[in-house]
């Protein structure tokens, strides 16, 4: 891969999102296929919102997120052969083969991991975020969560102690209108997370989840407001989630007519346009990326075919530490 | 604690252990509610503040789900938090971060993510708290893998496991009593490394196995019973001393476990069975239990002292073993 140090920060974004696509897309794929064991949840249309947030962290920041939470682990600089191999439930996976799409974690570069329940991220994330202030650190933790955690008791609590403890967490809501099945609009009566935040005297902004350059301004100022020990703040993010809660899912509670307005607003297409316009890059250029993430996610899928499961021993390795 | 040779109290001691690992490592923070300036609802926190400052004694709200994640958070990212759950029953709002994360992540991640913590406990009934203040739960913490759970019973170990289970690598529950909080001891008898059961009175008859304030209706029914005693305190479920228990079940040939506990799924059960299978030509007599009958802790004070392990019903189970076998 080209190292995206040396690129033009727009392209590298974008760059960030076609992998995040060609991950899922072969993912769920290969979960159809029984390639993959265990549940799988894809955050196919999500893209910019993972590519835009991440890009504003250093590599030593934190980041906690959810059961979907390939995009944002990706965008974080997880190595791709090894979070696929961990979805495979390989030896060479990310955690061994322990823990699975739910649970790939890289703490080498502040990733404390994705979590299998909804809203856990975000106490930790609040923790994370006390020992780099504890510790004399300029370190800030993000953690993602979608609007369908907000109504979790972790939420509240996690925000108000970021608040009182004036605490460097950014609170990253990917609101994709679903909460598992169930339209989370019928869920609360405030219509928006932000206003919920904004209660506990955090700032709080919303953006368009499908435009990448937005997210990142928008978490860019989150960042640095953390950074800069002014408290946490909240950035929701809009965007929808193009396929079920998990693979598999066959989605009768959500209207005919709702994902094709949503699927117009592809934000690999937004991008697309912008950075052609902008005059960046060309069409040939952009879809010559696309075909090299392919051939990176391709390569990661076949090294993970041929990889090694876990000895039966290593079950009973880590769960007690000298 | 400077003068080695003055008897202390219980909780003193947890106060001395809490302060010689902040001592020992700047890491070491101190996260409850009203642990701060207010010292803690039972005192045992008292002077800390004072002595390490607000950033490493820290008040938190009451928001239990919150505080003690982001302890685990912490834990998880270089410091070494001690977090206070005020009464034992309110792990009920607090579950998670102990049985999902604390006791998983560094499982889920193959040892990447290390969780050294303490949640700091007391449990205890016998004081009219009712049946949400009362309750001993340890053995639904004993049986999540991941965690450790400790039960200091004297005034030595309320202060040497506590600094252990600081210095662990993993989660640990440590789990006080609150009966034995005004109860005062030598601070430097007979230390042992956390992971020991200790055989606190040696006897020939019958072994009886116990922990937290149980030891002391024990060691009482050790002295009332015509039957020889040897009562062992186990000090820990998690890591279990078996070895202990069964060496001295061997030479006794009787067992019998004593908890305040509900006696219904109990660590008794869990003894017993083990006992069972390793020593099951050697017994004289069935392994017995005594434990609270599975009923939520009543009010009333006549209900509940009905309810609770007694020195007579130990010292009494313990002759039947005697005479029966």
């Amino acid at each position: 891969m080209t190292d995206s140090q040396t690129l033009i920060p727009q392209i590298s974004r974008y760059r960030t999102m076609t992998l995040i696509r060609a991950f899922e897309t072969r993912v769920a794929e290969l979960y159809r296929d029984g390639e993959i064991p265990g549940f799988v949840h894809t955050s196919l249309g999500q893209e910019a919102v993972a590519a835009g947030a991440c890009a504003a962290l250093r590599a030593d920041d934190y980041l906690t997120t959810t059961h979907r939470g390939h995009g944002h682990v990706l965008a974080k600089g997880a190595d791709v052969e090894r979070m696929m191999a961990e979805l495979f439930g390989r030896a060479n996976g990310l955690c061994r083969g322990k823990g699975g799409s739910m649970h790939v974690a890289d703490p080498s570069i502040g990733i404390l991991g994705a979590n299998a329940i909804v809203g856990a991220g975000m106490p930790l994330a609040v923790g994370a975020a006390l020992s780099s202030q504890r510790l004399g650190q300029d370190r800030v933790a993000m953690t993602f969560f979608g609007e369908g955690a907000v109504n979790q008791g972790a939420f509240h609590e996690s925000i108000n102690l970021a608040a009182i403890w004036d605490l460097p967490v950014v609170f990253l809501c990917e609101n994709n209108v679903y909460a598992e099945f169930s339209d989370s609009r019928s869920m609360t009566r405030v219509p928006s997370v932000a206003e919920r935040c904004r209660a506990y005297g955090v700032e709080a902004e919303r953006v368009d989840g499908n435009d990448v350059e937005a997210v990142f301004a928008c978490a860019s100022d989150a960042v640095e407001r953390c950074r800069a020990g002014r408290g946490p703040a909240l950035v929701e993010a809009e965007t929808y989630r193009w396929h079920g809660h998990y693979e598999g899912d066959a989605q009768p509670y959500k209207p005919e007519d709702e994902a094709s307005g949503w699927r117009a607003r592809d934000p690999l297409a937004v991008a697309t346009a912008r950075l052609v316009a902008a005059g960046l890059e060309t069409e040939d250029g952009l879809a010559g990326v696309q075909a090299e993430m392919h051939a990176v996610v391709e390569a990661a899928i076949e090294a993970a075919r041929a990889a090694d499961p876990p000895a039966l021993d290593e079950a009973y390795e880590h769960v007690y530490r000298d | 604690m400077s003068t080695a040779t003055e008897p202390v109290r219980y909780l003193d001691a947890i106060n001395a252990g809490m302060a010689e690992a902040m001592e020992r490592d700047p890491a070491v923070v101190l996260i409850g509610i009203d642990v701060g300036a207010g010292g803690g609802i039972f005192t045992v926190t008292r002077g800390l503040h004072e002595r390490f400052g607000p950033d490493r004694v820290i008040d938190a709200p009451i928001s239990e789900m919150g505080y003690v994640g982001a302890a685990v958070g912490a834990a998880m990212t270089g410091l070494r938090p001690i977090v206070e759950i005020m009464f034992m029953d309110f792990i009920g709002v607090c579950l998670d971060p102990i049985l999902n994360q604390a006791a998983k992540l560094p499982y889920m991640t193959a040892g990447a993510l290390q969780c050294p913590i303490v949640f700091r406990t007391q449990t205890g009934a016998g004081r009219s708290a009712g049946a949400q203040h009362s309750q001993s739960l340890e053995t639904m913490l004993a049986h999540v893998p991941g965690l450790r759970v400790v039960m200091p019973a004297t005034v030595t170990d309320a202060r040497d496991l506590l600094i252990a289970a600081v210095e662990d690598p993993n989660p640990v529950v440590f789990v006080e009593s609150r009966r034995l909080y005004g109860m005062k001891g030598a601070p430097d008898e007979d230390p042992l490394p956390l992971g020991r059961a200790r055989v606190a009175r040696p006897g020939d008859d019958v072994t009886v196995v116990t922990w937290g304030q149980m030891l002391r209706e024990c060691l009482k029914a050790s002295e009332q019973s015509s039957a020889s005693l040897e009562v062992i305190d186990l000090r820990s479920l998690v890591p279990l001393d078996m070895d202990t228990v069964l060496r001295s079940a061997e030479r006794t040939g009787r067992l019998l476990v004593v908890h305040e506990a509900v006696q219904d799924f109990g660590a008794g059960a869990e003894i017993a069975a083990r006992a069972g299978e390793e020593l099951y030509d050697v017994l004289l007599a069935p392994v017995r239990r005594i434990g609270a009958p599975t009923v939520p802790m009543p009010f009333n004070p006549d209900l509940e002292r009905s309810l609770l392990p007694s020195a007579a019903a130990v010292a009494a189970v313990a002759e039947a073993l005697v005479r029966e076998s």
